[in-house]
């Protein structure tokens, strides 16, 4: 199992859990970073750190240590199907 | 709060939710605040059809779920105020993020309005857009627009009339009902029995009908309307919504529908370190309770909620939205090279370079003017008025206080029109992504760097500029630590001391020492500034670990309208908020530095001013004259207030190596940090001075201390440098901090810890340069 943040630049993921406190969770969940979203590794900022992820049709920039709490399982790079309906828990 | 119907404006951030405002409410915007936090608030009268309404912009956001006062404005509005009509604005080119909030507010069952904007972009791209059945599922109208562009709103002015059309009948049924009742009194005024009323009233008025007679948003959709959306839940989590929606109807006496919506918010809003006020506890208990009994049979409640809501969206998306074929971005084409590992750095630094041209250059002519314009107002006055403590007063009192304030405003406002500017063509989010990797070792937001850059022209300026980061606890660590970036005040201190301490040709290495100096003091300015965010992190602001989760919207081409309006209001406010501040403060330190004069004093220059009349003439004896003069007002000062205060001072600041005069240059140096250099002039009895003054420069080099040694040595005049740049020697950004955080706490520490900084700093240098026999030639 893999995290967000070791993953390459241009790799499709699905996430799979997010395991960071709760007030940023929350705030990934609502902005639709939940179990079973697919996204994409777009580029990483010129100094290394934060990456920006495509999803929902939007970009959203992370830092590194909430990539890091990101468990994601990587998709082959062909997939290009819109997000599935997230996984109920 | 006016008896017009409210209608609120809600929408994500980047959604041209200002945008529509501005089209929808022309020139009759008001800006105010929020009681309490510091967001603006901006309300216009505004006409849909025959109804006067009240139109509201609330601010950006992605979620009616907060942590913090500043994001609880959104829910408290909505649930709270019983708005007449929520119109919701999504950005129609990224529905699949920006309905989430949409949903939240349909479940309210508040009547609701979505502005679909963007559609020219949608149009462009292909991507087709279902509005009937969004507007089904919803059970909202949806209404097509292009804000930018003003197309589609007389079609959403239209909507949000007929939405207040079946308001109004609703509420002509409702008090047409208690007149057909059989009773006098009428019957919401129960307050004369108040036991017996409620049990009296006639039952043809059922309870729940007036309830919603009162409340009209909170009722039911009126027939003919699509319910409102109702994510569905699993069994368990629906038990703790409905749980804690028993209590939020009980203690907040909402309708089911607000209750259930006060529940749904406070299970994915409250924990235990959020800063949200005004919540009953009984909400709090119940919502901790359920999140723990929760958490205990392991499972996770938050996601619940939100994952039901995600599923409805889902279907929604699939069901309404036609994505167009795929095709490069144009915001893609540019990030390639804006935030290209090299080419985005030169790109930032140029922009940067321009933010910082701005404030050093280009604000440089209005600067000038407007000195200009204060000195003539002050010669004028002096020519008409007779001399005396009310010419004063109005001369270095008022006028010069109204200078203090209006000095500000050209890099106000260029700095807002260029952060605006920015800010809305989507490259401000760009700034922060490049430079976060920096920001955040110091504990700050990437959006921190635009205010601390400002910080090297003016800190007044720079710490307005902190309303761009979202988070209260990462602006406050922002605006507490960028005082200490040394701002352009600072630098004729620099050069006066420099060129006193130094000959001129003095090098060191190949450098001259004034370079030396500068770097020097720049490098401790920065150094202190990261070093001060970081421990204000750990301490007075401390809180839960900073995060970046920033959304990076697509480039789009600034309105102007929009700049100007955003810069307007921050100089308003900064005038009518911080300016009467900074004016009151002049004034004082004008009666702190003229007052009490010696009665004594004056008499004997009086009779040295006669003798010289009758013994001179001529260009003789204007010099004469000029020369009592500035004694005079160097001696008179001495008998001050602030003079006293100075020798009060003396035996705390001898150890930085300062004496009696220079206390008093630093407490003139409150008005504004140059202020330092003609107090000094003053207080040294040669009557005007800058820091390119020779007459000044050997007066310093010449004067010693009671013991006799020279007051000015190289290790005091690094020591008086130290200490500038460390101290909060300015009172327009303690107005302007005060301002900005919304009480005196903050410049309160403020000038607590910097002025304790600067006190330990410079008695370490100096002690230090004592023991070693530094810099005492």
């Amino acid at each position: 199992m893999a995290h967000l943040g070791e993953l390459p630049l241009g790799a499709r993921a699905r996430v799979r859990a997010i395991a960071c406190e709760r007030p940023v969770r929350r705030r990934l969940l609502e902005l639709g970073v939940l179990p079973g979203t697919e996204l994409e590794i777009v580029r990483r900022a010129p100094l290394g750190d934060p990456i920006e992820l495509s999803l929902r049709g939007y970009r959203l920039s992370l830092r590194a240590e909430e990539a890091r709490t990101i468990e994601v399982e990587a998709l082959s790079a062909t997939a290009n199907e819109p997000a599935a309906a997230p996984a109920r828990a | 709060m006016s008896d017009k119907p409210l209608v609120y404006l809600v929408g994500n951030p980047n959604a041209g939710k200002t945008t529509l405002f501005n089209r929808l409410a022309g020139v009759r915007a008001r800006t105010g605040n929020y009681p309490g936090v510091t967001v603006e608030r901006r309300t216009a009268a505004w006409r849909a059809g025959p109804h006067a309404a009240e139109l509201v912009d609330l601010p950006g956001t992605y979620s009616l779920s907060a942590r913090s006062p500043e994001e609880q404005i959104a829910v408290d509005a909505l649930l709270r105020d019983a708005p007449a009509v929520v119109v919701v604005v999504l950005d129609g080119t990224s529905l699949e993020r920006s309905l989430y909030l949409a949903l939240q507010v349909c479940e309210t069952g508040l009547p609701t309005v979505v502005a679909l904007n963007m559609m020219d972009e949608v149009r462009a791209s292909g991507m087709d857009v279902d509005v009937d059945v969004l507007a089904a599922r919803l059970g909202a109208d949806v209404v097509p627009v292009v804000a930018s562009r003003s197309e589609g709103l007389d079609a959403l002015t239209a909507a949000v009339a007929a939405r207040l059309d079946e308001q109004r009948l609703e509420e002509e049924r409702a008090t047409d009902t208690p007149t057909d009742a059989p009773t006098d009194a009428p019957t919401d005024v129960p307050t004369d029995a108040p036991t017996d009323a409620p049990t009296d009233t006639p039952t043809d008025a059922p309870t729940d009908d007036r309830d919603q007679a009162a409340l009209p948003s909170a009722g039911e959709p009126p027939a003919g309307r699509p319910a409102p959306p109702a994510p569905v839940l699993g069994a368990e989590a629906e038990a703790d919504v409905e749980a804690v929606a028993r209590v939020a109807a009980d203690v907040l006496k909402a309708p089911p529908r607000l209750a259930r919506a006060w529940a749904l918010w406070a299970l994915l809003s409250l924990d235990r370190d959020d800063e949200l006020h005004d919540v009953p506890a009984a909400l709090r208990a119940i919502a901790q309770a359920r999140h723990e009994a929760a958490d205990a049979a392991g499972r996770d409640l938050d996601l619940e909620l939100v994952a039901a809501r995600y599923a409805l969206l889902d279907q929604l998306i699939s069901d309404a939205v036609r994505p167009g074929p795929p095709k490069p971005r144009l915001t893609d084409r540019i990030d390639a090279v804006l935030v290209h590992p090299v080419a985005g750095l030169v790109a930032f630094a140029a922009v940067m370079f321009v933010v910082f041209e701005s404030l050093f250059r280009w604000s440089e002519p209005a600067i000038g003017l407007i000195e200009e314009g204060i000195a003539a107002s002050q010669g004028w006055l002096r020519g008409v008025m007779t001399e005396g403590p009310f010419r004063d007063l109005l001369t270095d009192g008022v006028v010069a206080g109204v200078g203090n304030v209006l000095v500000f405003v050209p890099q106000i406002a260029l700095l807002f029109l260029l952060i605006s500017f920015l800010e809305d063509s989507g490259y401000l989010a760009r700034v922060a992504f490049v430079i976060d990797r920096v920001m955040k070792s110091v504990g700050l937001h990437g959006k921190a760097f635009v205010p601390l850059l400002s910080g090297f022209a003016c800190a007044v300026p720079a710490v307005l500029a902190t309303r761009t980061i979202a988070s209260r606890k990462d602006r406050l660590v922002t605006m507490m630590a960028l005082p200490l970036m040394s701002c352009s005040a600072r630098l004729p201190i620099y050069v006066l001391v420099t060129a006193t301490i130094f000959p001129a040709d003095t090098r060191v290495g190949v450098f001259s020492v004034g370079a030396v100096v500068l770097f020097s003091m720049y490098s401790l300015s920065v150094a202190a500034t990261l070093g001060a965010a970081a421990v204000l992190r750990r301490t007075a602001v401390r809180g839960p670990r900073p995060t970046m989760v920033l959304e990076l919207p697509p480039y789009r081409l600034p309105v102007l309208r929009n700049l100007v309006g955003t810069t307007w209001d921050r100089v308003k406010t900064f005038l009518v908020d911080a300016g009467t501040i900074i004016l009151a403060l002049t004034i004082v330190l004008w009666a702190l530095l003229s007052f009490p004069k010696s009665a004594d004093v004056g008499a004997r220059y009086e009779a040295e001013r006669a003798a010289a009349t009758a013994a001179l003439e001529g260009e003789a004896l204007d010099e004469r004259l000029a020369a009592l003069d500035a004694a005079e007002a160097g001696e008179q000062l001495e008998h001050s207030i602030a003079g006293r205060l100075g020798k009060g001072i003396e035996p705390a600041i001898e150890p930085l190596g300062m004496d009696w005069r220079m206390g008093v240059g630093v407490l003139g140096a409150f008005a504004a940090r140059e202020v330092f250099i003609s107090t000094l002039g003053v207080v040294f009895g040669i009557g005007e001075a800058d820091e390119e003054s020779s007459p000044l420069r050997e007066q310093l080099r010449d004067a010693t201390r009671r013991d006799g040694s020279k007051l000015m040595t190289p290790l005091s005049g690094v020591a008086l440098m130290v200490f500038f740049v460390l101290a909060c020697q300015c009172m327009s950004t303690i107005a302007v901090v005060r301002r900005e955080s919304g009480s005196w706490k903050w410049p309160a520490l403020m000038f607590g810890y910097m002025t304790a900084l600067a006190y330990v700093v410079t008695l370490i240098v100096y002690q230090t340069g004592l023991a070693l026999g530094w810099g005492l030639g």
